[in-house]
């Protein structure tokens, strides 16, 4: 039997966006700048994806621009964004449990004379909308807070913090990483408060190497990249037809049956917690304190502690039934890179050497976690054994 | 411009009978390390001259490069031929020579002729003046140091007649093959695959044996083992890496052993197992990549422990070395930035946080005692699991 249980990193792509793929790869492979026939059919594809991505989000077709990925889409973000509103302030605010895509462009900012403010989170991974208020100041241009966090699946209270951000100063415009979040929960950018969003393809079953930004037409922002002058001159670059295409196949896939699926991760998730549990000296990351502990926090996430046993080790001898885990922090007795949210929320030396996340998508099954569970109870008791004394 | 190369190796090593042995497996080496090159070449050798002679258009910084890594060379000499048409047109050709190589010709030079083939007739004191002359009067920037020249233009008149002025230095040693070979203990770290390119300078072939452990370390640990290998195996020709599955006999230690004397035991065991398959493949010894007091394992007496347990020789190549001077080396091959890629090896998994640096032998046979029961069992087990790569 085989688990892969880490769907955070990647996905495994929908067979319908595979075909799509090869169809558009093999027989209308044309350039949409192209003028003729070719390049008008290829246009059609790009249409249809900027439409449907469009719709799904409820804003305009326009408003969407196609990306190498996740990466590409915050770096587009931060930096389009503060360059051309230098003028207006130099502060921006974001938090400490980002996605490097985010912290390190905010670092480059930094370097480039750009004050940044990194707020806290509590020990569930979650900012305080009063942190925010407090950070707050006229220069304020950009904030910039993800989603779902990608290694806890804390859920940051979005909506909330776009309303604060627009009360306080409507000129501060307000960035989304929804790499993790976007097919999880339902996004509305308009109805948020958010001027601009990432979402990347290969987390929700598209092909690797696309994504998007969501960019609100009244956001000031310029290109970092330069050249043929697509995609309204802000990204240049040949159209990925196939990927544009693709991901929009996915998510139409998705949101096919939206609501149950996520009802269905979220009893997934319910069920893993409890069978981790019953492991002795284990701790379960960023769930909320009560009743929504678990719906309250991202459906297809869970970070798991197992005190005594090095998350690299675990990782490996999962991988050997063909269970396919995440390392918390990757890290090995040399070169220690502790993970930036794990230390965010508090946990110490012992808890970052030995956290593993598991992340679920709708391929996962019930039996994949038993099986999963299983291998843990089986495993970890003569893992501990043998620990470095 | 080059349509060959003048390789020179060290004359001294091959006295006597041995010479044609040594030259031979030079021109083997030189054959395998061209073999990736593009282009065809063509190897001769006549009285103490290896020739490499492209018969097709050919990528000069690859052959350098590969040539580079053949040891046994001392120096590689790009060379021209020179058409048998009279000796205004070598003057010819030396002229322009000089002109396509140096575009700046303000240095000091002469002209050393070798005339091996005494029928040609015009006697080598004379060619050297005369075409120290034609470049004189051509080129009036150049002058004539015999003493201490920048620049010597060499005419060797063979069958053939050429000419050639730069020496590109080669690795040096000797041509691997003729030292017999020896097992490598690779280990992922940066010593050892130094340790290997150096015995192998010295002529000799190398295996290596890599033991692993998962799932306490990783496929991509053992996988940066094979890229290790693969880079050493530039200049060693192909290595046959054996990979043998360590984690129970490191498990039984870990159980029954004191902790702080885990790493002197485990490495007893790593020994008795690389030289049990030296000696099934022909090898005449082990190398491994220890220097004197680098860690615990490594004090002399801890040398004394992991030593008695073999009887091929131990090469310790690097045994007097700082970490900076192996360093110097592992850039120098290639191996560094490779040997840092941040994955546990299996010396490091359990290690002690204070491990013996002073093991009392008697007292580490008594401990190694305690695993009389399954040791033996366990070890015939990884022997069995010995994973034979090929890497080239």
């Amino acid at each position: 039997m085989e688990a892969y249980l880490d769907n955070s990193a990647t996905t495994r792509v929908f067979p319908e966006v595979a075909e799509l793929a090869v169809k558009i790869m093999c027989e209308d492979y044309g350039n949409p700048s192209s003028l003729h026939m070719k390049g008008v059919e290829s246009e059609n594809y790009l249409r249809y994806a900027r439409e449907t991505l469009a719709k799904l989000l409820k804003v305009n077709a326009k408003e969407i621009f196609f990306t190498s990925g996740g990466t590409e889409s915050d770096n587009l973000a931060l930096i389009g964004c503060a360059m051309a509103n230098n003028r207006r302030g130099k502060h921006i605010i974001t938090t400490q449990v980002e996605h490097a895509a985010v912290r390190k462009t905010c670092e480059y900012l930094e370097s480039q004379g750009f004050e940044v403010t990194y707020l806290p989170v509590d020990n569930t991974g979650r900012i305080s909308l009063e942190d925010l208020q407090n950070a707050m100041r006229p220069d304020t241009i950009l904030v910039s807070i993800m989603y779902i966090n990608n290694e806890i699946g804390a859920v940051q209270p979005i909506a909330e913090a776009g309303s604060l951000i627009k009360k306080l100063n409507p000129n501060t415009l307000f960035h989304v990483d929804a790499v993790q979040g976007f097919g999880k929960v339902r996004i509305y950018p308009k109805k948020m408060g958010i001027d601009l969003m990432a979402v990347s393809s290969h987390k929700i079953h598209g092909p690797k190497g696309v994504g998007l930004l969501y960019v609100n037409e009244k956001v000031k922002i310029q290109p970092i990249l330069f050249g043929g002058g697509q995609q309204m001159n802000l990204r240049s670059g040949t159209d990925n037809v196939p990927g544009a295409a693709c991901m929009a196949k996915a998510a139409e896939l998705l949101y096919a049956h939206f609501d149950e699926d996520i009802q269905r991760l979220y009893e997934l998730k319910r069920y893993f917690v409890e069978g981790v549990r019953k492991l002795e000296n284990v701790k379960v990351n960023g769930l909320l304190p009560g009743e929504d502990e678990i719906t309250g926090t991202a459906p297809h996430i869970v970070s798991v502690s197992v005190y005594g046993v090095r998350a690299e080790v675990l990782l490996h001898t999962l991988e050997e039934k063909g269970i396919y885990v995440s390392a918390g922090s990757a890290c090995s007795s040399h070169k220690p890179q502790p993970s930036a949210t794990l230390k965010a929320i508090g946990a110490d030396s012992k808890q970052l050497e030995s956290t593993i996340r598991f992340s679920f998508s709708v391929y996962t099954t019930r039996e994949e976690l038993d099986y999963t569970l299983a291998e843990m109870y089986d495993k970890i008791p003569i893992l501990r054994r043998y620990a470095r004394k | 411009m080059f349509t060959a190369f003048l390789i020179k190796y060290a004359e001294i090593a091959i006295k006597g009978k041995n010479r044609h042995l040594f030259e031979d497996a030079l021109i083997h080496q030189i054959k395998y390390a061209l073999k990736k090159v593009d282009g065809k070449f063509f190897i001769s050798k006549t009285q103490g001259r290896i020739f490499v002679e492209a018969q097709s258009e050919f990528d000069y910084d690859e052959t350098i490069d590969a040539l580079q890594h053949v040891f046994g060379i001392v120096g590689i000499c790009p060379m021209i031929y020179v058409p048998e048409e009279g000796f205004e047109k070598l003057k010819e050709v030396v002229v322009k020579y000089i002109d396509d190589v140096y575009a700046d010709k303000n240095m000091s030079f002469k002209v050393h002729c070798r005339r091996i083939d005494k029928n040609y007739p015009i006697e080598s004191m004379e060619v050297n003046a005369r075409l120290g002359e034609v470049l004189l009067d051509t080129y009036p920037e150049m002058h004539v140091d015999v003493h201490e020249p920048e620049m010597v233009l060499n005419v060797e008149i063979r069958e053939k007649i050429y000419i050639y002025s730069t020496v590109i230095p080669g690795p040096g040693g000797m041509p691997v093959g003729t030292g017999g070979k020896a097992m490598l203990l690779l280990s992922g770290g940066i010593d050892s695959p130094v340790a290997g390119y150096m015995i192998s300078k010295r002529g000799v072939k190398i295996d290596a044996v890599y033991f692993h452990a998962p799932p306490y370390t990783s496929e991509r640990a053992k996988q940066k083992v094979v890229d290790l290998a693969r880079l050493v195996s530039k200049y060693t020709g192909p290595i046959y890496l054996h990979v043998i599955n360590f984690t129970d006999i490191q498990l039984y230690i870990h159980e029954k052993c004191p902790h702080e004397e885990l790493t002197i035991i485990m490495r007893r065991y790593m020994m008795r197992i690389a030289e049990t398959i030296a000696k099934q493949t022909g090898c005449l010894g082990l190398i491994t990549g220890e220097s004197i007091g680098q860690v615990a394992s490594q004090t002399m007496n801890s040398l004394i422990a992991t030593n008695e347990v073999c009887e091929l020789p131990v090469y310790r190549p690097l045994i007097g070395f700082d970490k900076e001077e192996i360093v110097v080396v592992s850039k120098k091959i290639n191996t560094f930035e490779t040997s840092i890629l941040p994955f546990e090896d299996c010396c490091t998994i359990f290690v002690a946080k204070h491990p013996v640096t002073k093991p009392n032998l008697n007292v580490i046979r008594k401990h190694e005692h305690n695993l009389d029961e399954k040791i033996e069992e366990l070890v015939q087990t990884a022997l069995e699991t010995d994973e034979l790569i090929i890497v080239e």
